[in-house]
């Protein structure tokens, strides 16, 4: 904060600040690295063995960092509220589910080799056209992308076209994913219903069972989220970044300014709505279950609630967040489940009372406190 | 064209069909013609704004009502290209709103409204308008609180303002010159780097200014430019103003009659929606129905 003249030449340099990503690519590479050799390397009896239940963990952990980012780049920068993020991360979850529904072949139960186990169940006759080419992985991973991502292009381009925004829009992201998990509920659709898609047994011929697999998925998904911390940084550091935070806090001065304000949040919004896909399709093979649940509201209220403990509008803030907020759940829900939803509740109101700016506001402001 | 006469002089079947994709093949080539840019990639020249007649705004007839009270009531009003012009009037007289209807914010029941004599405004975005050229100064300072006072100009400076120009934009040497220069007309430049939350009201209002200025619009429009700044910065400010005349059109409201006094070529007075007087600063004072409405509450 102090108010010296910057010579000419330093202004350029002006808006690298924020430059965290190779601390934060640092901590990631080095923690998922140590517990992979952990895993592959090391005896199971040694004090140093991470169990592949551990790495499965931290894997499912990883994917829901992916997530909080996701909602961190929309309401923690843009400042829109998106209480349906959880809809685009089971899109992303089914996509890659029926991939691998369809790798499971004449292994199932019933040991029908064109149709998946609950299809046979329902004495469907043949394979919905929807469902045809979801045995390719590249047809597989573009859905992925594509359906999650213009979900949230038609979404985002009617509600901010009509400038919805608020409460308002924070609503109807809630009615999206509640509807979609009606929807998903619902045999008829071709989806599992109820139950979902699950038993699956090996993803582009490896088995999802095997530590190798496991190790890999867990890398994968670490290399997912440094890359999304990476362009994320990027994209807010840049001017475009600059735009999407003065929409947060003066929008109508940005229109006044000559900016479509509406085309850069639907812009954002399907960039964050491909990552919350992009996490749920990594979370699925490891969890190895994907079900309508996914889409419950109370999920997506869920992930705003890990970002704004970490502390939002900071990247890291809602991966930490996310990561904490998950490993007390783990532990909480071993120990005493009906309390677990209580301390969740009572965090989120202690960490918006007391530090508004999340855990990081806290480390901030210490280290704030011994510069000056 | 050529590809339908094609097919109506060959007598063959399979002809048509051999054409029709000779013809899709000849569009494709034509599609991707490396001397050719496609049409959605060039940037649209902006309309050129008319003022073969020396006027830049036009406003005519304009009605706008809220549930029964006349916002604006058949208002005319004209503004000559590189004018300074002052509108006064009391509150609700329709200052704000015309300003409103101007940059697209709020639509009018009734009237036209010509940037130049050939550019509709009315039905056009804000954003749209703004990039024609029209910039605007709110009445509270409204400054981007959370970013440094240089990033508040770069924001505000003119440059393609779509997606991904913005996504891949960098400040060129000259562009820092610029936002460098506009900091020293508008006295923050100590303050480059710091958060424009963290600056005075008066510093804040002197931002917004700098922000028109690096944005370079042909008309400027100017809510109370000098409430909340000290004498010596109004004096400043109507310095500034004064210059920007002539290369730039100005239309400022204000409310401190001192400062419209010390600025003022031609004053509109406002009153109830519509125009009540226009001319300079001593015939719009000696006006009978401006001493009534307006000044004769003061004196």
């Amino acid at each position: 904060m102090s108010s010296t003249s910057i010579p000419a030449g330093q202004i350029s340099t002006l808006h690298a600040i924020r430059n965290k990503a190779p601390l934060f690519l640092a901590i990631l590479f080095g923690a998922t690295l140590y517990a992979s050799v952990c895993n592959l390397y090391v005896p199971q009896g040694s004090v140093f063995y991470v169990s592949t239940y551990t790495i499965t963990l931290l894997g499912k952990y990883l994917c829901y960092a992916l997530l909080a980012l996701s909602v961190d780049v929309i309401w923690g920068y843009c400042g829109i509220l998106s209480l349906g993020h959880g809809a685009f991360f089971a899109l992303g979850g089914y996509g890659m589910g029926m991939y691998l529904m369809r790798q499971i072949g004449d292994r199932g139960v019933y040991g029908n080799p064109e149709l998946p186990d609950f299809m046979v169940f329902l004495n469907w006759p043949e394979l919905p056209w929807y469902w045809a080419a979801f045995d390719q992985f590249w047809f597989s991973a573009l859905m992925i992308l594509f359906v999650p991502g213009s979900l949230a292009f038609v979404f985002g381009w009617l509600a901010f076209r009509s400038r919805v925004t608020g409460v308002y829009l924070a609503i109807m992201t809630q009615a999206l994913t509640y509807a979609l998990m009606l929807a998903f509920f619902r045999n008829e659709m071709g989806f599992g219903g109820n139950n979902g898609l699950t038993d699956f047994k090996d993803i582009l011929g490896y088995n999802l069972q095997a530590d190798n697999t496991r190790v890999v998925l867990f890398l994968l998904t670490a290399l997912a989220l440094a890359l999304a911390y990476v362009a994320s940084e990027l994209i807010m550091n840049s001017k475009f970044g600059r735009v999407i935070i003065g929409i947060r806090d003066a929008e109508d001065r940005l229109r006044f300014l000559g900016y479509r304000t509406d085309l850069y949040k639907v812009a954002l919004f399907v960039y964050s709505a491909l990552l919350a896909g992009i996490a749920g399709a990594l979370y699925v093979p490891q969890v190895g279950i994907i079900n309508p649940g996914e889409f419950s509201p109370l999920n997506s209220i869920e992930i705003v609630i890990w970002v704004a403990i970490g502390g939002r509008g900071t990247l890291y803030g809602a991966v930490i967040g996310a990561l904490i907020v998950n490993y007390a759940k783990t532990k909480f829900t071993a120990i005493l489940p009906e309390v677990w939803l209580f301390a969740l509740g009572a965090l989120f109101v202690a960490v918006t009372i007391f530090l508004p700016n999340g855990l990081v506001g806290l480390f901030k402001r210490r280290s704030q406190g011994k510069l000056s | 064209m050529t590809m339908s006469k094609r097919g109506v002089a060959t007598d063959s079947q399979n002809a048509p069909e051999a054409n029709k994709a000779a013809g899709m093949k000849h569009n494709l080539r034509e599609a991707f013609r490396r001397d050719r840019v496609w049409p959605w990639l060039i940037d649209e020249p902006q309309p050129e704004i008319n003022v073969a007649h020396q006027y830049i705004l036009y406003v005519e007839s304009l009605t706008l009502s809220f549930d029964g009270f006349k916002a604006l009531n058949d208002l005319n009003l004209y503004i000559r290209d590189g004018e300074l012009r002052c509108l006064i009037g009391a509150n609700g007289a329709g200052k704000t709103t015309l300003m409103d209807v101007i940059t697209g914010k709020t639509r009018p029941d009734v009237g036209t409204v010509y940037f130049g004599q050939t550019i509709d405004l009315l039905g056009r975005s804000e954003a749209d308008i703004a990039q024609l050229g029209i910039g605007r100064k709110f009445q509270k300072p409204s400054v981007f609180e959370a970013q440094s006072v240089f990033a508040n100009l770069e924001l505000a400076m003119q440059a393609n303002k779509r997606l991904l120009p913005t996504l891949l934009a960098r400040l060129s040497g000259e562009q820092i010159d610029r936002i460098d220069e506009i900091l020293g007309i508008i006295g923050l430049r100590e303050q480059g780097r710091m958060l424009a939350g963290a600056l005075s009201h008066g510093q804040k209002q002197w931002l917004e200014i700098g922000m028109l200025l690096v944005a370079n619009p042909r008309l400027l429009l100017i809510d109370e430019p000098v409430a909340g700044m000290t004498a010596q910065e109004a004096e400043h400010t109507a310095e500034l103003l004064k210059t920007l005349a002539g290369d730039h059109t100005v239309v400022v409201v204000e409310h401190d009659m001192e400062f419209v006094r010390s600025i003022a070529q031609t004053v509109t007075v406002l009153h109830q929606g519509s125009v009540l007087a226009e001319g300079s600063m001593a015939e719009v004072q000696n006006n009978q129905d401006v001493i009534e409405v307006y000044l004769g509450e003061e004196q």
